[in-house]
């Protein structure tokens, strides 16, 4: 008991004397994953839109593969990435592995059904809502998108925050792909797992307390989104 | 199709919806368009929204051909084209907004569409809603928000179904003043209603439908006094 009261003690240290590593290795994580949710913001919204709102050949192939990526397995994500950026791979001319580019890359791959399929269920129910109020204003099919989308922007700010969620806790792909190196692309996750195997319980502490604080940025946020969207019923 | 040409009359022939083996509606030829208020009146079920749907273009009949003006309405033009729901369909935005979302989405420049807002808020006695979310209004105020925005587009033909169900009657009678103005400015009104009352004071003409299919076409001033069919018989009297 006196031990993990002593790790607390010394975690805490750590993060109020700003240790210059510690701080680094905070800030590449947010930077990776933030990166990597406005890739898959960029690319899951849209997708989760039109799937929501557009007919069309092979819809529910997609679907059904969003659905499948969103529980794909990170260490297979990162195995896959590993091999296409490898020196042999296709990419490998790139010379993109071991690099924070390669983690954004893995972490967006892994994000990006998560938003598309967030989005897609939050718009699906605003599309019939609307369809026919649409065709009524004469709106053509990239406007439809245009306006699904503002009109449920706090449904997808939920999608949004919980792509953040799975980004932060990222461990095994970044970790394929990153190769946790020292200075370059070491981040929280990776270094918890580290430092834990190290037995210096501080800095892993330490790390898994600034996750824990970021979860609950995340969570209070969209509480307070969602709750003034309700109370103003613009969500 | 450019400002000055017109969408009427709306004609469909032949009109056929059946669903899971029930025919919804079956119209051999129906056309609006006449000058002043028509109203569509029946039993619950009997087609009146759905028709108006067909001819609106937002349903696809699974027979049958739909035209404005004599053209087709594959790509139909609802520029100048007034229809409200029952249950008013509103943007997530402010009052204001849901004004200018039409106009905007038709061409006009942000400013003449806020210009035009202000205006229209105004003249709908809702100035005090302007920048409130459309979501938090009352009915009557919600009501009254959708009938702006119909008119905001100054529609060559507006369609009302049932604007006042469920309404009070303070709320009704704004409504129905607003209809009364509109068909006096030569715009075709064609409303749905349940109340008879409500038709007997605002109609013209009455279209009475039963079980898909229209039994009458007549003015409102013979459907009330002698009635073609005897299930509009019926329905009167009831």
């Amino acid at each position: 008991m006196q031990e993990l009261s002593n790790t607390f003690w010394d975690a805490f240290g750590l993060l109020l004397r700003f240790d210059a590593d510690l701080y680094e290795i905070i800030g590449l994580s947010l930077k990776v994953s933030f990166t990597a949710l406005i890739f898959a913001c960029l690319i899951g919204i849209p997708l989760g839109a039109l799937l929501a709102s557009t007919p069309f050949r092979g819809r529910a192939v997609i679907n059904v593969l969003v659905n499948t990526l969103m529980g794909m397995p990170p260490v297979v994500v990162g195995l896959i990435l590993y091999l296409i950026l490898s020196a042999n791979g296709p990419l490998g001319v790139l010379q993109l592995l071991y690099t924070p580019t390669a983690m954004i890359l893995a972490q967006a791959v892994l994000v990006t059904p998560i938003v598309a399929a967030l989005s897609r269920q939050a718009l699906e129910e605003m599309n019939e809502e609307y369809t026919e109020q649409f065709k009524l204003f004469g709106l053509g099919k990239t406007e439809i998108l245009k306006t699904l989308i503002w009109e449920a922007r706090y449904a997808l700010l939920t999608a949004i925050l919980a792509g953040l969620g799975r980004a932060m806790a990222e461990v095994g792909a970044v970790l394929i792909v990153g190769g946790n190196i020292d200075h370059l692309t070491r981040v929280m996750t990776t270094t918890i797992a580290l430092e834990t195997s190290r037995g210096n319980l501080a800095i892993a502490l330490g790390l898994g307390i600034v996750l824990i604080g970021i979860s609950l940025i995340i969570n209070a946020s969209l509480y307070a989104m969602r709750y003034t969207a309700k109370a103003s019923r613009y969500g | 199709m450019d400002k000055t040409s017109t969408i009427l009359p709306l004609e469909g022939s032949g009109l056929s919806v059946v669903r899971d083996g029930r025919v919804l509606l079956d119209v051999d030829h129906v056309k609006l368009g006449k000058q002043g208020v028509t109203c569509i009146l029946g039993h619950n079920g009997a087609g009146k929204s759905l028709l108006l749907k067909v001819l609106s273009g937002l349903v696809k009949p699974d027979l049958g051909l739909v035209r404005w003006n004599g053209a087709s309405i594959e790509r139909a033009d609802y520029k100048k084209f007034g229809y409200m729901k029952q249950n008013a369909v509103l943007l997530r935005r402010s009052a204001k907004a849901n004004l200018e979302f039409p106009l905007l989405s038709f061409g006009w420049s942000k400013q003449d569409a806020s210009t035009k807002a202000d205006a229209a808020l105004e003249k709908a006695g809702l100035t005090h809603i302007t920048h409130s979310s459309a979501r938090v209004l009352s009915g009557g105020e919600r009501q009254r928000l959708s009938l702006a925005r119909m008119l905001i587009v100054s529609p060559q033909i507006a369609i009302l179904d049932e604007p006042t169900a469920s309404l009070d009657p303070e709320s009704t009678a704004a409504i129905e003043q607003t209809i009364k103005s509109l068909s006096g400015t030569g715009v075709p009104v064609i409303l749905v209603t349940h109340n008879l009352n409500q038709a007997r004071r605002l109609a013209d003409n009455i279209i009475f439908l039963h079980q898909g299919k229209i039994l009458s076409q007549q003015s409102s001033l013979s459907f009330f006094n002698n009635p073609e069919c005897e299930e509009a018989k019926k329905f009167i009297s009831e």
